[in-house]
């Protein structure tokens, strides 16, 4: 299959070179390893400059319209604020990394990178366009759902190692918010499963490439998305689902205690997962790295390229897609009030979980029927 | 009703326990009877005082006495009624009326806190406004400020503020 | 109870105690909680202020009648106007004075102005401990316009020191009253936007409605005053009940919480109930507008601040409710004692009484639709 891994090792295979599977081992996990890190970091100054300038517009925030660099007055051009979001990355990095005397000082300093770690091997299952993926596994879509709920042991290690109880507020609402909402995520998921038959992540795009859009697969697969997209949001404790750091209740939840670079990596594990459940929503639904305007082709151009399609377009609308919905997350951020914890849950067991598994049904004699 | 009406009133209601202040439209009440009259306030139909608006606590200044001014209003008969109780300061007990109207729960403590008059029955009579462990009632005029608190010298100079 | 109790009432694990403040993100000052919790749920309350007093009353008897005025100022710094007033309308009533007619009516403008800013502030502060972080953004900027206007007016913005015992510091500027007409025109339209924002969401609704309910008689009882009386159905105003200064010339209604949403008394009816004030602000802003008369707004200021000796009781509607002043005067220069009646005081006083019971958030919730001014309840 074609996947970066798989290009590397078919690479070894044909010449030979001294140190055999070590080596191997070696330069795929230091190479796809630094891919990773840079796509989350980037991501992470995108998306921090991103959510300034969606909330500054509406907002009417001044710094992120206003703020220059380097001599080049901000105003409302396009650089006006960039500046404000270096300044920021470089005080988280230098600011100073408290511990209070209390606190499991081991544990403590353990959890941003259980939380860290969790985001970064997720990656390596979510594709960013037809080849451009770590590793395409067979499980792709089971391996992602799994390796991205390792987070929740490091938040609710964060809550409990503050020796705060406020963190441990936060920490246990945690546990129980992601631990929950990982069923309708799941559920929704099957259903691409069940039409697909398949869990490889390029196997689904190919099955809407030759079909179309899942979305558009029939009306559960169409709420599928919508129970998935409000799931996803609480899994990475967005608003209206932040209640784990709902700030005015909670002081920040389980990050009260941390400061400086642990804190920058929990703000960097956030936006890489918010990376994640976008992709993954628009490989599962939305197509994928397919151009929208293969949904009209109806013959009219012969030509894939007036399509826009291709791995290097497809790297450009799986972005677009993600972004979009990224957008979305970002604008329920600053429209909506906040959950309280009881109505959270009832939100999760009363409605998107009977929904998801009704769908569940549903499509399947759909597909029996169709 | 009308003033003239009130104290007639509570002469018949509760004889001996109050004593109008003809200028200042007050009434004058006895420690002793104030929980009875306090009860009749809130509960006679023609009163019905069901709204405590101020509680302030004062010392008259002259060494002896303590006291306290109740501005009673109700909401329904839209008539106001200013009580005062003074008590000698060797022994400021006045009985707590905060299970009749809530709002003097915390203006009673901070009377407590400022003036130093004790309200007997209060359920939490405790300091409201200063530290737990300040020493002396501020407002009393006969009130010293202390030298020092916790070792913090407060200055004596006060030509910065006066 | 609360219904949230009622329904896991039975599960009960071994109770935690919290500090909430004073230094606490929703506490709006230097507030703290102490609280006791079963799980989510509060089973005890119990409030400790006094972290922000500064000896108001203290202060007050060593200084003159107008020295005190700046002081004021700092209690209910959100709603300096109106702190102002109030002690004013003590000191002119205990002295009797007759005030210009413009005087009376400028200070009506400047009242209404900031009884808008104060509610737009407890507005934003009460979505901002919902979470919602766009309504608070939006008022502040609306309340700006005002603080400008403030400014021309006399020069500061959030501490003004501009109303006087028989008159004002400044009279009006040149273009203070276009301006002001262009604020109310602009504002009025605003007032839609956030009930779209936030008074209409559901969440929102979801989160206030049927939350810290608190019957009348209980608010009555409590001594509960201004918007958080009136949300709790109470038809109650000195604006309208006892008129000062010259409100009995205008035209508005007083805002009273129907439970709309949930039930009379809600989180939501004090919510709604600010929300209806500023337009009825705007009303009356309209009317002092179009009506103000001329003339000279230093010729009722005495000359000598030195009241009979006697005591006096005033009471004004500031924009958290009854601010009374209990002043007594022995006929020297400085007061013999001055006792503040804070809104804020006894609005607080009630959070034990409805807070038990529900869940942290929704203490945040109460504690927010209480609208609370820390400097004013410390003193």
């Amino acid at each position: 299959m074609n996947s970066i891994v798989n290009q590397f090792i078919s690479a070894f295979s044909a010449s030979d070179i001294p140190g055999g599977y070590f080596t191997l081992f070696a330069t795929i996990v230091i190479i796809s390893g630094l891919a990773v890190f840079g796509v989350m970091a980037v991501t992470a100054l995108v998306a921090v400059y991103f959510e300034r300038k969606v909330s500054a517009f509406m907002q009417d925030r001044i710094g992120p319209m206003e703020v220059g660099i380097f001599g080049f007055k901000g105003g409302k051009k396009f650089w006006g604020g960039i500046g404000q979001t270096i300044a920021d990355a470089l005080k988280l990095l230098t600011k100073e990394d408290i511990i209070p005397r209390l606190a499991d000082r081991k544990l403590m300093m353990l959890a941003p990178f259980i939380i860290f770690g969790g985001a970064f091997i997720t990656f390596v299952g979510v594709p960013f366009s037809e080849g451009i993926v770590i590793s395409d596994f067979n499980i792709g879509l089971f391996y992602i759902m799994a390796a991205s709920s390792i987070g929740v042991i490091g938040v609710i290690l964060a809550g409990w190692s503050s020796n705060n109880k406020w963190s441990l507020y936060g920490g246990m609402r945690s546990a129980a918010q992601i631990i929950s909402y990982e069923i309708p995520i799941a559920l929704s998921l099957i259903l691409v499963v069940i039409v697909v038959g398949s869990l490889r992540m390029t196997d689904i795009v190919v099955w809407q490439a030759d079909h179309r859009w899942f979305i558009f697969h029939s009306p559960f697969a169409f709420l599928a998305f919508f129970i998935y997209f409000i799931s996803a949001v609480a899994e990475t404790n967005r608003t209206p689902f932040d209640i784990p750091e709902a700030e005015s209740e909670l002081v920040a939840g389980w990050m009260t205690e941390y400061s400086g670079f642990r804190w920058a990596v929990f703000f960097l594990s956030e936006y890489a997962n918010m990376l994640i459940v976008s992709i993954v929503a628009s490989v599962v639904f939305l197509g994928g790295w397919l151009s929208p305007f293969q949904m009209f082709d109806f013959g009219l151009f012969p030509e894939s390229w007036m399509l826009l399609d291709g791995p290097i377009w497809g790297l450009f609308w799986i972005v677009v897609k993600a972004m979009i919905l990224i957008f979305v997350m970002m604008w329920f951020r600053w429209t909506f009030p906040r959950l309280r914890v009881d109505q959270l849950m009832t939100v999760c067991w009363k409605y998107l979980i009977p929904f998801a598994l009704a769908n569940v049904i549903l499509v399947s004699i759909w597909e029996l029927i169709f | 009703m009308k003033f003239k009406e009130i104290i007639k009133l509570l002469e018949i209601r509760c004889p001996g326990g109050s004593a109008p202040i003809e200028e200042r439209e007050a009434v004058l009440v006895q420690p002793d009877k104030w929980l009875e009259i306090a009860q009749i306030l809130k509960d006679d139909p023609d009163l019905t005082l069901d709204s405590l608006m101020c509680l302030s606590g004062y010392d008259k200044g002259d060494g002896e006495n303590l006291g306290v001014a109740y501005n009673f209003h109700s909401m329904s008969k839209l008539h106001k009624l200013e009580i005062r109780i003074e008590v000698s300061i060797e022994n400021p007990i006045i009985p707590s009326i905060s299970q009749i109207w809530k709002t003097a729960d915390w203006h009673e403590r901070e009377a407590y806190d400022m003036i130093g008059i004790q309200f007997d029955g209060h359920p939490n009579l405790q300091r409201m406004l200063l530290p737990d462990d300040w020493v002396g009632h501020p407002l009393r005029k006969d009130y010293e400020t202390p030298e020092s608190y916790h070792d913090l010298t407060i200055p004596k100079d006060k030509t910065y503020w006066e | 109870m609360s219904e949230v109790i009622k329904e896991f009432g039975a599960v009960s694990a071994e109770e935690m105690s919290i500090n909430m403040g004073p230094q606490h993100p929703s506490t709006h000052g230097v507030l703290r909680l102490k609280i006791q919790t079963d799980g989510e749920i509060i089973s005890k309350i119990e409030p400790v202020i006094g972290y922000l007093h500064r000896c108001f009353e203290k202060h007050c008897e060593n200084l003159t009648y107008e020295q005190i005025i700046p002081f004021t100022d700092r209690c209910d710094y959100i709603a300096a106007m109106h702190m102002n007033h109030a002690y004013v309308l003590g000191v002119e009533k205990l002295m009797e004075i007759e005030i210009p007619e413009r005087v009376e009516y400028i200070r009506v403008i400047v009242g209404e102005l900031q009884r808008i800013a104060s509610h737009l502030l407890a507005l934003g502060t009460f979505g901002l401990d919902l979470g919602a972080i766009t309504p608070f953004t939006w008022m502040f900027r609306d309340r700006e316009r005002i603080l400008d206007l403030f400014e021309s007016l006399c020069g500061a913005r959030l501490l003004y020191n501009y109303i006087w015992v028989g008159g004002i510091s400044h009279d009006l500027p040149k273009d203070f009253i276009k301006r002001t007409k262009e604020f109310v025109d602009y504002f009025e339209p605003q007032i839609d936007e956030y009930n779209g924002l936030l008074t209409e969401n559901k969440i929102f609704i979801e989160r206030t409605a049927d939350v810290g309910v608190i019957p009348p008689e209980v608010a009555i009882n409590f001594g509960l005053t201004g918007p958080q009386l009136r949300g709790s159905g109470v038809n109650w105003d000195l604006r309208k009940n006892e008129p000062y200064s010259v409100y009995d010339k205008f035209d508005f209604d007083v805002a009273v919480g129907d439970g709309r949403m949930g039930t009379v008394g809600d989180c939501w009816d004090r919510y709604y109930v600010k929300v209806i004030e500023m337009w009825e602000s705007i009303k009356i802003l309209r009317q002092a507008l179009a009506n103000i008369p001329d003339g000279d707004v230093k010729e009722g200021i005495p000359k000598k601040i030195r009241p009979a000796a006697g005591e006096v009781y005033s009471r004004f509607e500031s924009a958290r409710g009854e601010v009374g002043y209990y002043i007594m005067s022995n006929g020297k220069p400085k007061p013999f004692r001055v006792k503040m009646r804070s809104p804020a005081f006894c609005n607080l006083s009630i959070i034990s009484e409805i807070g038990e019971g529900w869940m942290i958030s929704d203490v945040v919730a109460i504690l927010g639709s209480l609208d609370i001014v820390l400097g004013e309840i410390d003193r």
